[in-house]
């Protein structure tokens, strides 16, 4: 049968009230994205020792999430895998929104967002932020153009190759944003490679755990069909995913244990960094990686719609608290200037832990992000005919190759 | 006490002086130094090192600094002070989040147990990873090996400061006031020492360096191997800190 495609009805008033809601809570944190200008940075929980907090785990996260969402349209496209070729289109225009949403928060956060002309046309080619201005709106570009070929009949036949294109250029995307800490030489807990396969895994688990939910809940709320077949097959892979951040997760500790110097920084993490070590043990590892991983090849929970939501949930938080020990945790712990010696007095933090606490602002500014990235793809769905009207197992029949 | 009058900085008069002014007098005194040949080489040194406005930075110069932590008094922060006040770097009572140019820092050797106090700053790297990593360019190196911010083109992403392996970088978190003319600042901005670049170009030397009492700081030209600070480079063991990661920084310590 073929894949009919619809724009969401629009006088629905639950569709109304989403959008009011949403953009209610952008205006709020616009608000608080204006205090925390208009003030100064010193009314947020950042600092001069903590100088990227909550706002940047909320872009980052987004980011990282935006180019695995295009994986989606990728295994159809690209590895020509026939049941995923009806979330294309989907797959396309939720890549483009969390990145629009996760760049939103990046911007809104700088010291002076209103010199955002100069962060676009001002560019120092040494730096890996500079590159990836430019991989971000390469992205928007080429994944435009993919879905205009997917999405236009006459340019169907080339479609194929711009998702070639957005596959590799993601991945590089991908690559790029793990790399912003890769290459901060001076860090104990960055100045590796490994930070960039790590990105690209960690977008392939997170990207996949957000379209499934946003799937079930888009189709569900609209009385679209959804086949558990095709959930089931996605939650496999899901699992392989979550399964291949935890690789290079392990490589990436495990090198440091090996690693004199990087002994201080692991024990922190793993054993007494507080806040850090829980998130790592209890919401990465233990929630995030151990508990999807049962739910998901549970002989009999496993098969069930449930377990897709509720594995996938698991894996977001997870993937978020990664994020957040990586992020944090890495500038919370003190940069080792004075090797063989032990800091006993400075006005300035060094050689102790930093704190940070995130302020109500950071959040609601994080929260606004969100907030853009899923009303855009709800007025994307609404506008244009993004959504198949069925996903049935029937239709799209999950056990093709 | 000729040799004294070759050097335009110590010539309180001068600064107040127009550009084209002072221009006339450097040429006069220099040329009349010169003319007596008085210490030929500390005459070049001085005169090349002051500059008017419309001269561009040197790099045949690189200014730089050892600081001898065996005279660094614990305790004293007279460099810290003298940074403070001639920048206008006031304290908001939020030490986590206010400016801190320069820092007095003591460390203890894990191993001996030996305690040395010392000032922290930018050090003015010859590979400063802040420029490397900043997306717009405002963090740059000037030939003379002064690294600065541009602070009309910093957008405040804070990169430069997750980059930098000395935490020396601030991050403008208030609104400021009373700022000096010669050291503008702005809210959402990055900032850290700047060598005094304002008094370099006058031929003059940091204020830390010149309020230090206990002359631990001595400040000059790396690239001349007449100037006092190559002479005593070249005598006593001095490091760069985190040598490791080769960026050469413009400022050493002895006795650490």
């Amino acid at each position: 049968m073929k894949i009919t495609y619809s724009e969401l009805p629009g006088k629905n008033p639950r569709f109304f009230m989403i959008l009011g809601v949403l953009a209610s809570i952008i205006a709020i944190g616009l608000g608080a994205a204006f205090y925390m200008e208009h003030s100064g940075h010193y009314v947020t929980g950042m600092s001069n020792q903590i100088v990227w907090g909550l706002p940047h785990i909320f872009a980052i996260s987004l980011i990282v999430a935006a180019s695995g969402i295009l994986n989606v349209a990728s295994i159809g496209t690209v590895f020509g895998k026939k049941p995923y070729k009806p979330l294309g289109r989907l797959s396309g225009l939720m890549a483009m929104t969390m990145l629009i949403g996760g760049l939103a928060i990046l911007v809104l956060d700088l010291g002076r967002p209103d010199r955002l002309v100069v962060a676009m046309t001002t560019y120092n080619f040494k730096s890996i932020f500079s590159w990836n201005i430019y991989l971000y709106n390469g992205f928007l570009l080429i994944v435009g153009i993919y879905l205009w070929f997917m999405m236009e009949r006459r340019m169907t036949q080339y479609y194929p190759y711009a998702g070639f294109v957005a596959f590799i250029w993601r991945l590089i995307l991908t690559t790029g944003t793990g790399s912003i800490f890769g290459f901060l030489v001076a860090r104990e807990a960055y100045d590796t490679a490994v930070l960039a396969p790590l990105f690209v895994l960690l977008s392939f688990s997170l990207g996949l755990a957000v379209f499934l939910l946003y799937l079930i809940v888009a189709f569900q709320s609209t009385g679209r069909p959804l086949g558990d077949g095709l959930l089931q097959r996605m939650k496999k892979l899901l699992g392989v995913f979550v399964a291949g951040v935890f690789y290079f997760v392990a490589v990436y500790h495990l090198t440091n244990l090996y690693l004199t110097n990087q002994h201080a920084f692991e024990a922190f993490i793993l054993l007494h960094g507080g806040i850090y070590t829980v998130l790592f043990w209890l919401g990465y590892v233990l929630l995030g990686t151990v508990a999807p991983l049962v739910i998901f090849y549970h002989p009999s929970f496993g098969k069930t719609r449930n377990a897709v939501i509720i594995g996938s949930a698991l894996t977001v938080l997870g993937s978020i608290s990664l994020l957040y020990v990586i992020i944090i945790g890495g500038q919370a712990f003190p940069l080792e200037i004075f090797p063989g010696k032990e800091v006993i007095e400075s006005s300035f933090f060094d050689g102790v832990v930093s704190s940070y606490t995130p302020t109500l602002w950071e959040l609601l500014l994080g929260l606004a992000g969100v907030s853009i990235a899923l009303i855009a793809t709800v007025l994307g769905t609404r506008i244009l005919p993004f959504m198949p009207d069925t996903l049935d197992d029937a239709v799209v029949n999950p056990q093709l190759d | 006490m000729n040799q004294q009058h070759s050097a335009p900085d110590m010539q309180p008069e001068s600064m107040q002086l127009g550009d084209h002014a002072r221009r006339q007098f450097f040429l006069k005194v220099a040329g009349a130094s010169a003319g007596l040949a008085l210490v030929p080489g500390l005459v070049l040194q001085q005169v090349s090192a002051a500059k008017t406005a419309d001269q561009p930075v040197s790099n045949k110069v690189r200014w730089g600094m050892l600081i001898d932590t065996s005279k660094c008094a614990q305790g004293c922060d007279d460099c810290v002070k003298s940074c403070n006040e001639a920048n206008g770097l006031t304290s908001h009572g939020r030490p986590a989040s206010d400016a801190q140019w320069m820092r007095k820092v003591t460390v203890k050797d894990k191993q001996t147990g030996k305690v040395t106090s010392l000032p922290m700053m930018c050090q003015h790297c010859e590979h400063p990873p802040c420029v490397d990593v900043c997306p717009t360019g405002a963090s740059f190196k000037r030939d003379n090996g002064v690294v600065l911010v541009d602070k009309h083109i910093c957008i405040g992403c804070r990169y430069c400061m997750m980059a930098c392996p000395y935490k020396a970088r601030s991050f403008v978190h208030e609104t400021v006031e009373n700022q000096k003319p010669h050291a503008p600042r702005g809210k959402g901005t990055v900032e850290s020492c700047t060598f005094c670049v304002h008094k370099l170009d006058q031929g003059e030397q940091p204020v830390c360096a010149v309020g230090c009492s206990q002359e631990a700081i001595l400040f000059g030209d790396l690239n001349d191997p007449e100037s006092a600070l190559s002479k005593r480079l070249k005598e006593v063991s001095s490091m760069q800190l985190r040598a490791d990661m080769e960026l050469n920084p413009g400022v050493r310590y002895q006795g650490l």
